[in-house]
């Protein structure tokens, strides 16, 4: 075919390759990433979704920091063997908040997408602390130092503010109030009444680690806490084309 | 191909010439050509099949129907109803009876043992020993009540959650704060000698005077403890955060507060019935 013929001329010139070559990547790349923009069955608008309080994104930090993606997991796919592991299938909208999201396909240990409220706070602290204590079969290390490091908030305003770069809607009045929320949610005789107002009814306010001041296993432990709890799954009713 | 063969006659170049060196133009093998040609066949009729092309609004759904929640629940559905008959009847029978049917006690044993894997192994352990915190669930020692429907409102509504008003609570108080260090270690002999040797059999005596005047309510006058409020027996020498000296001192002055979460919410009626009545057949039901 003569158009066929054609392909001397873009092997003899490298510039018009190149262009030539970005025009088709470029195409493919339109095709399979655009859509996902603006396609209604892809974007969910789920009740109950809020973004982190400021000391739960603290202790996603911590989660990233130390790696538990590497082994965990945050996504209940929707398998009947995972849901009745682990419980209800996770939803695209569940980890609208989450940049960058901590889906994971590595499982050495238990998926955590709903491991909110499954266990109690003195469990995750004496978990953490020696793992084996509670579970003789587990491999996971030991992260008894997080209870030791105390950590005071201090750039949790600029925290926020990138999370709000990248899209997640946070007021300038929950900016504002970051260092606040940060340590009243550790102390249920605090006056929590904007952390409420701010982040809803249903935010945990607990001495998380058992023990005084703020320490990163406070941090960790209200966002493994929360994980997954948002939704409630007694009134949402999955739109099977999703 | 720089050799020369035979086939030059037979089997056209490409026309390529580099430095002298040509290439032969042979026909793709058939086999090779028709497996291409399925895949392209194949990769139409999957498109066609399956949710595919980005649209305005949406993406293609595809002639079949697939979606992966809808299969999902009809998975779901289908596991549920294999079971439904056998799980009605362990909802609605009297607790204290499913021991009674075999075929009910069986089932449940059985599927319980499957639900406590998955639930309630990571504090209990997966045999059900417990560990320092966490109830043994094979003696004889309950601190909320051990027949299969205390057991079953223990699951259905945990320990002191914040997240069910029915839950068991209790709350001892942190006794360090209101008696004298001295009273303190007097008492935690006087509950050591209750089911073991004191650490200082002196302070015993005096120790009983503080015990009647602050545990007893709740402990019992003997310290047998006292179900209705999860208060434990202290005679009995089992002990979830131990008994010698130290742990009790620690246990005295700041309390404990063990949670268990709610499983209410997670599991079906069918399922807590059923872990209710495998933990109740371990060994230390009553």
């Amino acid at each position: 075919m003569a158009i066929l013929d054609k392909h001397a001329v873009l092997e003899r010139n490298i510039t018009l390759l190149a262009i030539c070559a970005f025009l088709v990547v470029s195409i493919g790349g339109i095709v399979q990433i655009a859509p996902l923009f603006w396609l209604e069955n892809t974007i969910e608008d789920v009740e109950g979704m809020r973004p982190y309080t400021p000391l739960e994104l603290t202790g996603r930090d911590i989660y990233i920091r130390e790696g538990c993606y590497v082994c965990h997991s945050q996504m209940i796919r929707p398998m009947r063997d995972e849901v009745e592991r682990y419980g209800h299938y996770s939803l695209a909208a569940e980890s609208k908040y989450d940049h960058p999201f901590q889906w994971g396909s590595k499982r050495t240990g238990p998926d955590l997408a709903r491991v909110g409220g499954r266990y109690s706070d003195e469990w995750h602290v004496d978990h953490l602390r020696n793992p084996q204590a509670v579970v003789p079969e587990s491999v996971m290390p030991k992260y008894g130092y997080l209870e030791d490091r105390m950590i005071d908030g201090k750039y949790i305003e600029d925290l926020l503010a990138t999370h709000r770069l990248v899209g997640v809607p946070y007021s300038d009045e929950m900016i504002e109030n970051a260092q606040a929320d940060f340590q009243v949610q550790t102390d249920p005789f605090g006056d929590t009444d904007g952390l409420f107002e701010r982040y809803g009814e249903a935010v945990p306010v607990r001495n998380f680690d058992g023990a005084e001041g703020i320490s990163e296993a406070d941090a960790l432990v209200a966002y493994l806490q929360m994980l997954g709890t948002l939704v409630d799954f007694s009134t949402f009713t999955p739109v099977a084309s999703r | 191909m720089s050799k020369k063969s035979d086939q030059k006659h037979e089997v056209e170049t490409t026309g390529h010439v580099w430095d002298g060196i040509e290439e032969y133009n042979n026909p793709l093998p058939r086999w090779w050509l028709w497996v291409l040609y399925a895949c392209i066949a194949w990769g139409i009729w999957y498109v066609i099949a399956y949710p595919a092309w980005p649209m305005i609004n949406q993406a293609t759904a595809g002639y079949k129907g697939w979606s992966t929640r809808a299969n999902i629940a009809v998975e779901l559905a289908e596991a549920e109803a294999a079971n439904a008959e056998i799980n009605a009847k362990l909802a609605s029978t009297e607790l204290t009876m499913i021991a009674k049917d075999p075929e009910l006690q069986s089932y449940a044993a059985s599927a319980g043992n499957a639900v406590f894997k998955t639930w309630c192994a990571q504090c209990h352990g997966s045999g059900a020993a417990g560990t320092k915190g966490y109830p043994n669930l094979l003696d004889n020692d309950w601190l909320w009540g051990g027949d299969v429907d205390a057991i079953h409102t223990t699951i259905r509504h945990g320990v002191r959650s914040d997240d069910d008003d029915d839950t068991r609570y209790s709350e001892m108080p942190k006794f360090g704060e209101i008696l004298e260090q001295e009273e303190i270690t007097q008492v935690v002999n006087f509950v050591m000698s209750l089911s073991g040797t004191p650490d200082d059999a002196s302070t015993v005596t005096p120790g009983s005077v503080v015990f009647a005047d602050n545990c007893a309510s709740c402990h019992a006058d003997d310290g047998t403890g006292d179900r209705e409020q999860g208060a434990p027996n202290l005679t009995d020498a089992i002990w979830l955060y131990g008994g010698d000296y130290d742990t009790l001192t620690q246990t005295v002055t700041n309390s404990r507060f063990g949670v268990m979460p709610p499983w209410s919410t997670r599991l079906s009626e069918a399922e807590m019935r059923a872990v209710a009545a495998y933990v109740h057949q371990l060994g230390g039901g009553e």
